[in-house]
């Protein structure tokens, strides 16, 4: 396969749990070097996205490629050969909530190679350093606040120099100043490794800012998608609500319910 | 009316059904963690970290009760044996219920709640805080990591727990008898020597309680891996690893009897 | 918790644990004074075991020296055969008396072995000659009843 090609290509993509569908013909590619978000609401199918792309769940028809093998055929030897190469942040750092911070950034090193704990020591200061943590090696996740946590999860999955980074909502629940911080560690880090970024999130303005490509989702589906001037300037309805941040709009305000007169003298009438 | 029959039918129908899905799928995984057990083993610092939480931190509540229930063994028995003159068989009646029955099956039920529990709820909580996924998408397999070490420390520690369990009744048993009572101290060790059996009584004693060690950290790690990754999910399921283990070694207790000491 | 500390501890559970299940098999148990050594089989037929069990104790003057190891029935002498597993320390004479006894009044059965004056010891293998059955209380008292009614007949 060529360099120019995609790195994560998504093709025809369906994902039904329990007989309910939650992504009907998705259609994305990754290219290499880029950050990507995925955008959408809660609950449209952005985290699954994800899972399928480390290969924790199964298609129901479709395939992700990830450099050019087809995930969900994979073993699990080759699978896990793959995961070596993509760092995966969670929604709220998903650290080892019973070792240091310093272990934390070391544990794949120690399970996957046979570095001498020496340089192993350079290697995770050296990371937690591109975080700017590197004061806080020998404190315990729950002494940390939800930026550092966040930050310290980050250098965790970078440990490997990863090919593909995975960001699951890293702006839920942070301060300004973390989110830009964050934002910017997103991309610096993006820029120094070489590869490539996906970001799911619903944060539309701290995104806009770094990513170089954006796929709007609703109900499993892709909706819309462009550079970020593109969406900027979109003038479809759902891009621009959520874009907006308008309350009323393709996704209605309210709960799908009997009609207001209708519920509240209905009521009336019975009685 | 047939409707209402009928569906109650069904429901009873689905919920043998997902009984049975469910012990299916807890057997693939108990054989999934002996697939996954070599790293326990190479690395074996991992399962001698998860032995200092479940063996060691169970001393205490061990020891204590071992001693107390020996004591009351002793007084207990005593009362009983001096109606018919035979006071002296109070070392065989500790020694043999200790060896026997209360040591593997208490010392059981107190490692379930004790060490059974923690073990759920801290891998329980590893999932609902997405550890375990974290874990996965670093390319570590979490059944091997996380898991079969748990696993292996429960089985190793148990046997040793149930025995320290027994030696310490059969001191509280000695203590309350010969020292409080006054029963003749020569005849209540030889009494107890001359008919406790090495392999009849001590070593089925010591595969008793092995069988219950797997069973109680078979059921505690998968409760804790199959457990809702929510706050609810994992309190329900530390619950469960207690109701379930402690009815799984009573039951168990009875079959191990039935075909140890049926002579 | 670093890893020494770890280590120790965790190595002086396993040895208080070790250290109990030693107690149980030598203080509590009868490891000690079980002989792990040979045992070489002799049996031994009777009329009625009474209530005999495989693994019961084999003794002379009251000291253990052997376990029960089989109980079979012959049926064609409609007795039964006792396979007694003896220490091979001990040898006994070929013409030792093999009797089930019991311990005290309720106690368990036992088999007791009277020696005998013969030179030649008993082999592996070998079939005991002189045995003397269970005494099962009906008959005991069956019998007391019958001579004490003999006796009665007597005086007319």
């Amino acid at each position: 396969m060529s360099p120019s090609d995609p790195l994560v290509k998504i093709s025809n993509l369906n994902f039904t749990y329990d007989k309910r569908p939650i992504l009907t013909g998705i259609n994305m590619e990754i290219p290499r070097g880029k950050v990507v978000a995925i955008m959408g609401q809660s609950g449209c199918g952005k985290t699954t996205t994800l899972r399928l792309i480390g290969g924790q769940l199964k298609p129901t028809s479709g395939e992700v490629r990830v450099t050019g093998q087809a995930v969900h055929e994979l073993d699990a030897d080759r699978l896990y050969a793959l995961r070596r190469r993509m760092g995966m942040l969670f929604q709220f750092g998903a650290l080892f909530t019973d070792i240091s911070v310093f272990d934390n950034v070391a544990f794949q090193m120690r399970e996957h190679t046979d570095l001498s704990e020496e340089m192993i020591r350079d290697l995770v200061l050296l990371k937690l350093n591109a975080v700017g943590l590197r004061g806080a090696q020998n404190l315990m996740p729950s002494e940390l606040s939800g930026g550092m946590a966040r930050r310290v999860a980050l250098a965790r999955a970078i440990a490997l120099d990863p090919l593909l980074m995975m960001y699951d909502e890293p702006f839920t629940g942070l301060d300004p100043i973390s989110m830009g911080v964050i934002g910017q560690l997103i991309r610096k880090l993006n820029d120094a490794l070489g590869g490539s970024s996906i970001i799911v999130t619903h944060d539309v303005q701290e995104s806009l800012q770094i990513v170089d490509y954006i796929y709007f989702m609703s109900d499993g589906k892709v909706v819309a998608e462009g550079t970020p001037e593109q969406i900027r300037a979109s003038d479809k309805a759902y891009v621009h609500q959520f874009v907006w941040g308008e309350i009323d709009g393709p996704v209605p305000f309210q709960y799908p319910a009997a009609p207001y007169r209708e519920q509240i003298y209905g009521g009336a009438a019975n009685a | 009316m047939l409707d209402s029959a009928l569906s109650a039918v069904r429901g009873l129908g689905r919920r043998v059904t997902d009984r049975i899905w469910r012990l299916g799928f807890a057997s693939r995984f108990f054989l999934m963690t002996l697939v996954y057990s070599g790293t326990s083993f190479r690395r074996f610092f991992l399962t001698i970290r998860e032995i200092y939480f479940t063996g060691v931190l169970s001393l205490i509540i061990i020891l204590v009760s071992g001693l107390f229930v020996g004591m009351v063994l002793g007084l207990q028995g005593y009362d009983t044996l001096q109606r018919y003159g035979s006071s002296e068989a109070l070392g065989i009646l500790v020694a043999l219920s200790l060896v026997r029955e209360l040591g593997p099956v208490v010392a059981a039920l107190l490692f379930a709640s004790r060490a059974g529990s923690a073990i759920t709820a801290e891998i329980g909580l590893m999932k609902a805080t997405e550890q375990l996924s974290a874990m996965e998408m670093m390319a570590i397999n979490p059944i091997a990591r996380v898991v079969a070490p748990r696993f292996w420390a429960g089985v190793i520690s148990m046997p040793l727990l149930a025995a320290l369990f027994s030696a310490m009744g059969i001191f509280g048993g000695y203590l309350v008898g010969v020292q409080l009572i006054g029963v003749d101290e020569g005849s209540f060790w030889s009494q107890m020597q001359a008919s406790v059996d090495f392999r009849e009584d001590i070593v089925n004693g010591v595969i008793k309680s092995a069988v219950f060690g797997v069973i109680v950290s078979w059921i505690a790690v998968f409760e804790g891996y199959d457990s809702e990754p929510t706050a609810e999910g994992v309190s329900s399921a530390t619950t469960r690893t207690v109701v379930t283990s402690s009815l799984a070694i009573l039951a168990a207790d009875f079959i191990l009897t039935a075909f140890m000491f049926r002579g | 918790m670093n890893r020494m500390t770890l280590d120790l501890w965790v190595g002086f559970f396993v040895a208080i644990g070790l250290g109990a299940l030693l107690f149980l098999a030598l203080k509590v148990g009868n490891l000690a004074s079980a002989s792990t050594g040979e045992t070489y089989v002799v049996k031994a037929k009777f009329d009625n075991i009474g209530g005999l069990k495989v693994r019961a104790p084999v003794k002379s003057a009251g000291v253990v020296v052997g376990r029960v190891a089989d109980i079979q029935f012959d049926s064609n002498t409609y007795e039964a055969v006792v396979a007694m597993a003896i220490d091979g320390r001990f040898k006994f004479p070929r013409d030792t008396f093999a009797k089930i006894r019991t311990s005290g009044l309720l106690g368990e059965q036992y088999v007791g072995l009277a020696v005998g004056g013969d030179t030649e010891m008993f082999k592996a293998g070998d079939v005991v000659k002189k045995t003397e059955s269970a005494m099962v209380l009906e008959d005991l008292i069956g019998q007391f009843l019958f001579s004490k009614a003999a006796e009665g007949n007597d005086k007319k």
